[in-house]
């Protein structure tokens, strides 16, 4: 019983061994780690059998359904969280300033940015027959269609900076991503939004608007995870817009 | 019932997160909170071993339990605090221990339950108002725990056993208990 005064209210979880495994091939064990929810050759049979949606081999998974299916998929708020949570740890190792670290994150939603593009338009089945070719259409595009199919619904606010003519403002109230990341204090103005940032940048990109985006906190009474995406145009597009269409 | 102080202590004993929720409680010093964390972790434990021969049943309970937990992934209430000390009802003060499976313990400090004006009042009524104070306090906790589970192990910032330093949910924490 001595050993057990730490942890007095779970005798059964401090006394499992290495060797314990569930039965039924799921579980933590926490004498183990991580590797109990390891795929093994039983928990991978396991999975099969369970159907489970992400599993590229699994009969329905995600990979077999139709792509322009209008039905959005809801994923759960607390695994994207936990992902995303792993995905800054991880970036946050590897990185050695706190722009660097904005860098990869910027970076890897960039990624993302880009496919969504492509399958939104797919889903809604080219409208109108044409692309968006003005920078305020590819910007109303971002803020409403392109962010109802990420987030589930349109963002905040769409704004033209008043002091310069080439920089534009996406806002969002209540970024989903960042949801319940609070930055301490040594972090500066670090917002790991950047992650979206990286997203409009890509997004914006492949459709042939160079731009810059960056993730701005900007807090308001009742809002604390306010964020605004400043995005910074190159300027040889509004020279391009004021050829085409002038 | 006011809740005047929240404890969160790490499942060694250390204090990770102390407010004063609503004011009524003198202020103590940084180091008078940790010896007050690290003490009634202690008496903790000491309780979970005091228990009676009839008692040893619930033991097999604790086992069943975790044994559900680990087979279905599910848990049917989350406080796992059922041998050890629950909770301290005083004139001045009530005291609540919530376990987690982890072993992380929230501590309130509220305000001692309603007394009774008349002096012929049966022991009765009076456990009634325990039970029901107990219970409204079960509550708080089960919506602590969520505010924890979302707020400090989904901020990539915080690492385990570590003081939380979190400031939204220093303010979620502020509009779940102000009175």
């Amino acid at each position: 019983m001595s050993d057990k005064i730490i942890n007095p209210s779970v005798p059964t979880l401090g006394s499992l061994t290495i060797n314990d495994s569930s039965t039924s091939g799921f579980g933590y064990n926490p004498s183990v780690g991580p590797s109990s929810n390891a795929i093994t050759k039983e928990t991978s049979s396991a999975l099969l059998n369970k159907r489970a949606v992400l599993t590229p081999t699994s009969s329905n998974s995600i990979y077999d359904r139709s792509l322009s299916t209008k039905k959005s998929q809801g994923i759960s708020v607390s695994s994207l969280a936990f992902l995303f949570c792993e995905i800054v740890s991880w970036a946050r190792r590897l990185s050695n300033s706190i722009l660097d670290l904005e860098n990869r994150l910027n970076g890897l939603g960039y990624l993302i940015g880009q496919k969504y593009l492509e399958l939104v338009k797919l889903r809604e089945g080219m409208k109108y027959g044409k692309r968006e070719n003005k920078i305020l259409e590819i910007l109303q595009f971002i803020h409403g269609p392109l962010w109802r199919a990420i987030f589930g619904r349109t963002a905040n606010d769409l704004e033209k900076s008043q002091d310069v003519d080439d920089e534009y403002m996406i806002i969002d109230n209540t970024p989903l991503i960042s949801k319940f990341i609070s930055i301490p204090k040594d972090y500066g103005n670090l917002n790991c939004s950047a992650f979206v940032a990286g997203m409009i940048e890509g997004a914006l990109d492949l459709s042939g608007f160079h731009a810059h985006v960056v993730a701005h906190s900007s807090p308001i009474e009742g809002l604390p995870q306010r964020t605004v995406f400043l995005i910074k145009f190159d300027p040889l597009l509004f020279t391009r817009e004021n050829i085409h269409f002038s | 019932m006011r809740i005047f102080s929240l404890y969160i202590l790490n499942k060694a004993g250390g204090l990770v997160f102390q407010k004063d929720v609503n004011p009524g409680i003198a202020k103590l010093t940084a180091n008078d909170y940790l010896v007050l964390a690290g003490t009634l972790h202690s008496v903790h434990a000491i309780a979970t071993n005091l228990k009676p021969a009839e008692c040893r049943s619930l033991n097999e309970t604790a086992q069943t339990v975790n044994g559900q937990i680990l087979s279905s992934g599910k848990a049917s209430t989350p406080n796992v605090n059922n041998l050890g000390l629950q909770h301290v009802d005083t004139d001045y003060f009530s005291l609540y221990v919530f376990q987690t499976l982890t072993g992380i313990k929230f501590v309130l400090v509220t305000s001692p339950v309603a007394k009774q004006d008349h002096s012929h009042e049966s022991p009765l009524s009076t456990k009634g108002e325990l039970r029901k104070q107990y219970e409204l306090v079960e509550e708080y906790f089960k919506q602590l725990y969520v505010l924890y589970c979302d707020y400090v192990m989904k901020d990539p910032f915080y690492s385990t056993d570590m003081p939380i330093k979190s400031t939204l949910f220093e303010a979620k924490i502020k509009s779940v208990c102000e009175a």
